[in-house]
């Protein structure tokens, strides 16, 4: 039997619920279960409604469910707001000093207040009382909490067993076998999984200026810049972010900027200079709802379209998007490399779902290694923009004796001087448009497209992001197919060819309005029959895909 | 082996007006290059020149070292990336005053604010020149131009002011009709360790002539008693003009301050050097992620 379970930790900003929902995920992880946490905050500092949904599987899942059994209350809008949510096997464990609920009740405001401790030391008294709950040793919820503190460690410990032994009328409510014989995993969001893939491949300077939801990745690097090898800094805005990033590649080192789409938005010039100039550069955009300030903390996949298009001029890039923490650490690295071997901006999109919520992920850091570029060999006189037979010029660095590095935005000859001679132009445009091919070409040797459930069925969803961990678990239980390109530009129509020809019906699912991937598709020529598609800033939830796709297959929408 | 002017030049057809002040800039920065190879202070393949977009720009196309010509306002930024890359490099970024002051002004603050250790030339003819001939951040009032038919409603910005108050360390003003008096600020600029701010003031013959207007009213700071280190002292002589019209009388050129401050590249790296190719190790972080 497949065991699964979901707890809900709600409160107020402030109240640690993000942290609390974090070490819920942590001790399911421990147990061998496979963890997906959902993390709904908004954009404030104090008081409104923060939740994190933690479901746990013995199975991988990658997605939560609307339904709950457990939920842990730490006021009274999350009983409101949530008891909906609550199934057969289900239980509120609540703050009783502020809270009114059937379930199980304590003080724990009362206990934290006995001990001197602040009221975010609440978290600590109600995981002591659900490893109770799920009949779990005190020392499983002792050590979570140990290695998830810094400070007042053995106070909350304290907290947290007075927690355990007042539930224990409850103790082991819910039976949770431990799962045996699965391999330890990582517990990993989607910013931290890039950051890791984007260190293996060579990272040297992080630049970005803070916004929701690639803020967490800044934190990430910066705070572990040492061990990274790396400097994580934060210029003026988002323009100097791209400039400082660009400027240290043309010098020599890998830098990487991450925003939002308003701040790639101010990116934008910068990015065309970089088609121009020819500067590898590795751009995060973690996708939030627009247009303009939008849902600051929510989700969406608005920026396919904008990212493909952005940017004055006609020149190459690459853009992928990684649907789990295991494809964002093997894509960031790639990208990294393909930014540096074709000399181009490389797009990672990457949706808030994914960026913010955690995963249990394996990753294998010996996959991924550093592609060196094309260097110069310090043969005669250096050309920054030598024409060659795939469009890419060895590089040199600044520094470098005898070589001259001239880095151009006016369109330039070889050498790198401005020109407005026509002949030249012409064969710049075209040096760019030969990267396009010899990208393509790249590519063709690489996993561009994935593939989930039953390949041999008719019906084929289409999807891209973090949407596709819901979506394939609806797949492989209902026996669909499901493409998810994770390179979309350019896009793999040699891979989707594949899969799409004996389709009788193409449903296309994703997190926007208009239906971005399915129009893209289409104007390579692929035929969408139908798209699913949600917008109100909340992820595709399993129950509500589930009822969606079968209302599309049997034409009931 | 001593390097020669000629040796600093390249193939690309010099395009500026003749007469323009633009010469007098490339003139005196070639010179100072050249001495500072030659003296051995300053290696040549470690001079970066990084532009902006205006005519002033050209000057990435016309000395042969090695250059980022970049997008109008946006020279700044990548010159501290460049900086942070590699520290041992000597950047020297030349702006015109609508990169430096206009599109690009928050750059420049905040350069000034970190001290990084770059060297900013302004090519400050107070005329958009390429677009010919509309008003700048620095020009004066009333300046009539295809924008401001009826004359510049603003006030002009002074640079040497803003940059006083926002942290540069080695503030200069040069006239590019002066051309020694130039290339001696821009060889102390180079060599200063920290944020160097030149403002050098320079006529555009077609669109904004100032040569009569700058002759008779500069004077050289270094001889009329002024001491750099006094920061009071500074923010006096940069008000002693405030980059008007006619109503002038004296225009201090010449340093106006200078300190030592620890600089941006030194705090960021704290040695570390981000040049260096090993993968680094991720196992360690990832065991706080069981």
């Amino acid at each position: 039997m497949n065991h699964e379970y979901s707890v809900l930790v709600g409160g107020q900003a402030g109240d640690g619920i993000r942290l609390a929902g974090y070490a819920v995920a942590k001790l399911f992880n421990r147990l061998g279960y496979w963890v997906f946490a959902y993390n709904d905050y908004q954009s404030l500092i104090r008081g409104g409604h923060n939740f994190s949904i933690i479901r746990a599987a013995e199975k991988r899942i990658e997605a939560h469910k609307e339904r709950v059994n457990i939920i842990i209350a730490m006021n009274q809008d999350t009983v409101d707001k949530h008891n909906w949510r609550l199934e057969n096997e289900k239980l509120i464990i609540f703050d009783s000093n502020n809270v009114k609920a059937d379930g199980l009740g304590l003080p724990l405001t009362e206990i934290v207040k006995n001990r001197g401790l602040p009221l975010i030391a609440r978290n600590s008294v109600s995981l002591g009382a659900l490893a109770s709950v799920l009949g779990l040793e005190f020392s499983l919820i002792e050590n979570v909490i140990r290695s998830s503190l810094r400070r007042s460690i053995d106070e909350n410990i304290a907290v947290a067993r007075e927690g355990y032994e007042a539930a224990s009328n409850h103790k082991g409510y819910f039976r949770i076998p431990v799962v045996h014989g699965s391999q330890p995993k990582l517990l990993l969001s989607g910013n931290e999984a890039v950051g890791l893939g984007a260190v293996r491949a060579g990272l040297k300077l992080y630049v970005a200026y803070p916004m929701t939801p690639s803020t967490p990745l800044l934190h990430y690097l910066a705070n572990n810049s040492d061990e990274f090898g790396l400097r994580a800094i934060q210029p003026e805005n988002e323009i100097a972010a791209i400039g400082i990033a660009q400027g240290a590649a043309y010098a020599g080192i890998r830098s990487m900027v991450g925003t939002s789409g308003g701040g790639f938005c101010l990116m934008v010039e910068h990015l065309s200079l970089a088609g121009q100039a020819e500067i590898p550069i590795l751009i995060m955009i973690g996708e939030r709802p627009g247009p303009a300030i939008g849902l600051p903390t929510y989700h969406a996949q608005g920026e396919l379209l904008f990212s493909i298009f952005a940017g004055h001029g006609e020149f190459p890039r690459i853009v992928a998007s990684p649907g789990d923490p295991e494809e964002a650490f093997y894509l960031s690295a790639e990208m990294l490399n393909l930014a540096w071997k074709f000399q181009v901006p490389a797009i990672l999109l990457a949706d808030y779902c994914l960026l913010e919520s955690t995963f249990s992920t394996i990753i294998d850091e010996e996959k991924v290694i550093i592609e060196n570029p094309k260097m110069w060999t310090g043969e005669g006189e250096y050309k920054r923009y030598l024409q060659t037979g795939n469009g890419v010029s060895p590089l040199a660095f600044p520094g470098m004796e005898k070589a001259i590095v001239k880095s151009n935005s006016y369109e330039h000859d070889e050498f790198g001087i401005t020109t407005e001679d026509p002949e030249l132009t012409k064969q710049g445009a075209e040096k760019r448009i030969k990267k396009s091919v010899a990208i393509e070409n790249e590519l063709k040797k690489k996993t561009t497209v994935k593939t989930y459930g039953n390949p041999m069925s008719q019906i084929v969803l289409i999807t891209w992001g973090s949407t596709k961990g819901g979506v394939a678990e609806i797949a492989e239980k209902h026996g669909l197919s499901v493409i998810q390109p994770l390179y979309l530009n350019p896009l793999p129509v040699w891979e989707i060819e594949k899969y799409l020809s004996k389709a009788e019906k193409t449903i296309c699912i994703e997190a926007n309005s208009t239906g971005q991937l399915a129009k893209w598709m289409k104007y390579h020529g692929f035929r969408i029959d139908e798209t699913i598609l949600k917008y109100d800033g909340r992820p595709f939830t399993i129950d509500y895909l589930e009822e969606k796709i079968k209302r599309v297959i049997s034409n009931e929408h | 082996m001593s390097i020669k002017l000629e040796d600093l030049s390249t193939y690309a057809k010099n395009t500026w007006c003749p007469g323009c002040g633009n010469f007098g800039i490339e003139r005196a920065a070639k010179q100072a290059f050249i001495e500072l190879i030659n003296e051995d202070k300053v290696k040549r393949e470690k001079i970066v020149m990084v532009t902006g977009i205006g005519c002033h720009g050209k000057i990435a196309d016309y000395i042969n070292v090695n250059s980022f010509y970049s997008l109008h306002g946006r020279a700044i930024a990548p010159a501290i990336g460049m900086k942070l890359a590699n520290p041992t490099l000597n950047i020297v970024v030349f702006v015109g005053d609508g990169d430096a002051l206009g599109e690009g002004l928050e750059h420049t603050v905040f350069a000034a604010k970190k001290n990084v250790d770059i060297t900013v030339i302004v090519h400050d003819n107070r005329v958009y020149a390429l677009t010919t001939g509309q008003f700048t951040p620095t020009s004066p009032k009333g300046f009539r131009g295809g924008s401001t038919p009826k004359g510049s409603p603003e006030e002009p910005l002074n640079p040497i002011e803003l940059m006083l108050v926002s942290g540069a360390t080695f503030i200069a003003r040069a006239y590019s009709a002066n051309l020694n008096h130039t290339k001696e600020l821009f060889k102390q600029a180079i060599l200063h360790k920290g944020f160097a701010f030149v403002d050098v003031l320079q006529p555009c013959y077609t669109f904004f002539d100032t040569y009569k207007y700058y002759g008779p009213r500069v004077y050289d700071l270094q001889q009329d008693g002024h001491n750099p280190l006094d920061w009071e002292a500074a923010l006096a002589r940069a008000k002693e003009w405030n980059y008007g019209g006619e109503e002038a009388k004296r225009i201090p050129i010449g340093l106006f301050f200078k300190a030592d401050k620890t600089t941006y590249e030194d705090a960021v790296l704290s040695g570390k050097d981000l040049y260096d190719k090993s993968t680094p190790r991720i196992n360690m972080v990832l065991r706080s992620h069981v």
